[in-house]
């Protein structure tokens, strides 16, 4: 990919830059407007309904007539308002949760930046969105996007422990940080996939597939937590809060929120997919391999790493509408009382099994 | 060096998704803890009493829709039942079956709203849309009936203001043998779900004694632990030929009285009402529905208290007649307003949540509250 770039540009700089801006404009700017309709549609149909069904057919044009609507309304700013942060905070988290992707493979030829600490920038740079809300609640100036922020400041502190818990366990098991190695570890069949224990059939691998599994479920439920969906959507609980920390963001503003919501959405997905499930690895060899067109398999590559991320997606948006929500005590009592204890414990086994 | 903390002062309302309608609450906070809370009502007041006063007898029907809007044929059986008893006149007995039918039809659609919006009030969104799909059957039935499909307007004093539509029987007991089962699942995903059950039992917990000293009536009395119905304790039109039972609060995932217990009272209370909509359906008599309408209303000077058990509890109405065509007095005994008293002492000490929670529970309508 990088080289393909260089060639064209014939410069370093510019052909990194637009490698790691290429994944957000091509894939994941879309990908948040089709997550919206998806949920919409999911949501009706879960609840005997329909959904969007009169902007284009099967309301498939629903999220970009909203998105029109939202650049052309006023973009309201309150008076008492700090302007500087309340007009910083939404591009801030907007560019922590669009970063991530820059680090994440989509497939063996797809892959933003290729640095060999992947993991550890998603990690580092999903922080900055914690800073941009809680920026956003104390500059609104309202009581409720105060409270949303403070809730959602602890919250996704609190459950970045067990996630990097998690992803140190993985990282023990593999011995890298780079998510593009960590994917090509699994490559072949499901059964080299990290959740069944990883490539080689060894002892440690029947040893370590419990584990994984038990990692695998800590850190999809703390990554649901991260992302503030339901059932930990305590910071923007619409019914105590009326928004959260968005309150009162109007127009454009207010989408950078939420498309970074639906960004977000898919970027633990895609962590987790890349940790656990394979990455892009198909589950069971390539068809460019069986007819020998080499080109074919990037992108089934990405065909399988999209897949499984809507997968998770989907299963996301599925339990946000099945479950009700935690209180915010109770939120913490999770986190702090279940899944670090787990975590470490979960951690210091496959430690174990690794030395042997 | 103690760090210097200020109580925050936190207007939940008048416009807020979860007050029910519009409601002020004035929190008091500490951090997300509640000190104190103070009810601020009067948005939606219209002078029911004071207009009543300038009607006569059966003009005040459609005001009586318009306090709690969600039980408007309960508003109008109570009214009615006070004016016949003051006026000393017998109602025709398809009358009274038809009436109960009714008054229990919107017992059920008044607690799948009250259920529905809880669940809404807790986080979880499609139970309140179950809730209301199966209401709209409710409600269709209603529509059918009367033409209205919120304030009926379908109680009169002596009678009704139409009969039953031909295919009122059959479609009643179509819905009522689709809508068992739906309670079990709503039960499956909601009541039971261990999430729900964590964020309302042992919340806003309501000791008997204090929800009798408070006057307390109806599924919140009920869920403390006290059989109280007026249906059973002091039976008006006919519902002394029905059987039933009361469900009482038992405290199954926390302490008598707690939030889960108020939330399931509501949902027994349904299968009970179903059982006195089939009971009414199998003796439904023939006979003509407007026959002991009077046709001028002047009841003899006095006054009377009369008391129905509204799906929200005790709604009485106190009428003091002069002798005129116009009442010299209507007094309204809301459930509403006085359990709405209890919000001070049901959230103090709990957290910013759980106040909509305790809110959620007590089941209020604002337009009773401030009538």
């Amino acid at each position: 990919m990088y080289e393909l770039l260089k060639d064209i540009f014939g410069n370093d700089i510019i052909a990194y830059i637009i490698g790691a801006a290429l994944p957000l404009f091509v894939f994941i700017l879309p990908f948040a407007l089709f997550a919206v309709y998806l949920e919409r549609k999911i949501s009706a149909f879960m609840q005997d309904r329909l959904g969007p069904m009169r902007t284009g057919p099967y309301g498939l044009l629903q999220t970009i007539a909203d998105i029109l609507k939202l650049i052309q309304k006023e973009d309201i700013t309150a008076s008492e308002t700090d302007k500087k942060f309340f007009n910083l905070a939404p591009y801030l988290v907007f560019a922590g949760s669009y970063a991530a992707f820059a680090a994440i493979p989509f497939s063996g030829m797809y892959i933003g930046s290729n640095v060999d600490v992947g993991i550890f920038f998603i990690v580092a740079i999903s922080s900055l969105v914690v800073a941009g809300l809680l920026m956003a609640g104390w500059a609104s100036n309202n009581k409720y996007s105060l409270l949303g922020a403070m809730r959602s400041a602890a919250q996704i502190i609190s459950y970045e422990i067990p996630t990097v818990l998690i992803i140190l366990t993985i990282v023990m098991v593999t011995g890298t940080l780079s998510l593009e190695k960590i994917s090509q570890m699994q490559t072949a069949y499901f059964w080299n996939w990290m959740i069944f224990g990883g490539a080689g059939w060894g002892l440690t691998k029947f040893l370590l597939f419990p584990f994984m599994v038990v990692a695998f479920i800590i850190f999809y439920i703390s990554s649901l937590a991260e992302v503030n969906r339901t059932p930990f959507d305590i910071p923007e609980a619409e019914s105590e809060l009326v928004a959260g920390y968005h309150t009162e963001y109007s127009g454009m503003k207010f989408a950078m929120f939420f498309l970074s919501e639906y960004a977000n959405m898919f970027a633990v997905s895609a962590i987790a997919v890349t940790l656990f499930l394979g990455g892009y690895q198909s589950p069971f060899g390539y068809l460019g391999n069986t007819l020998g067109i080499s080109w074919l398999i990037p992108i089934e590559q990405l065909f399988w790493f999209t897949s499984k991320g809507i997968f998770f997606v989907t299963i996301q948006m599925w339990l946000r509408w099945t479950l009700p929500r935690l209180r915010v005590d109770q939120l913490m009592a999770v986190c702090w009382k279940y899944l670090i204890p787990y975590a470490f414990v979960n951690l210091i086994i496959v430690g174990i099994i690794t030395l042997l | 060096m103690a760090i210097k903390t200020e109580e925050m002062v936190l207007n939940m309302g008048p416009q807020h998704p979860s007050t029910h309608g519009v409601l002020r609450l004035e929190l008091i906070l500490e951090g997300e803890l509640i000190v104190d809370v103070k009810p601020h009502v009067g948005y939606l007041h219209r002078c029911f009493e004071k207009h009543c006063e300038a009607m006569t007898y059966p003009q005040v029907v459609p005001y009586t829709d318009r306090m709690d809007y969600l039980s408007s044929m309960y508003n109008n059986f109570g009214y009615a039942v006070a004016v016949e008893r003051l006026l000393g006149i017998e109602v025709p007995e398809r009358v009274e079956y038809i009436r109960v039918i009714m008054g229990e039809l919107q017992r059920i659609a008044s607690h799948l709203v009250a259920i529905g919006t809880y669940g809404l009030d807790i986080g979880a969104f499609t139970p309140f849309l179950y809730c209301f799909r199966d209401r709209e059957r409710i409600l269709s039935l209603f529509e059918m009936t009367c033409g209205a499909r919120l304030l009926y307007n379908y109680i009169w004093v002596g009678g009704l203001s139409h009969d039953l539509h031909p295919d009122f029987v059959r479609l009643t007991r179509d819905f009522l043998n689709d809508f068992k089962p739906t309670i079990k699942e709503l039960n499956n995903l909601l009541s039971y779900n261990k999430i729900f059950i964590e964020r309302t039992a042992n919340v806003g917990v309501l000791p008997l004694d204090t929800a009798i000293n408070y006057g307390m009536t109806g599924p919140n009395l009920r869920a403390s632990g006290l059989a109280f119905d007026l249906r059973r304790e002091d039976p008006y039109s006919i519902y002394d030929r029905f059987d039933f039972n009361i469900p009482v609060g038992e405290g199954t995932h926390g302490t008598v009285g707690d939030c889960w217990d108020r939330y399931y009272v509501r949902v027994l209370e349904m299968y009970e009402s179903i059982r006195i909509i089939e009971q009414a359906l199998d003796k439904l008599p023939e006979g003509d529905v407007t026959s002991a309408i009077p046709k001028r209303i002047k009841p003899p000077k006095g006054t009377i208290y009369t008391r129905v058990e509204n799906p929200r509890g005790e709604l009485g109405y106190f009428i003091i007649s002069d002798g005129s065509l116009n009442p010299f007095r209507v007094k309204v005994r809301g459930p509403s307003f006085i359990s709405l008293e209890l919000m001070g002492e049901l959230c103090k000490g709990h957290l910013v949540s759980d106040v909509v929670a305790v809110l959620g529970s007590i089941d209020i309508v604002l337009g009773e509250v401030d009538r």
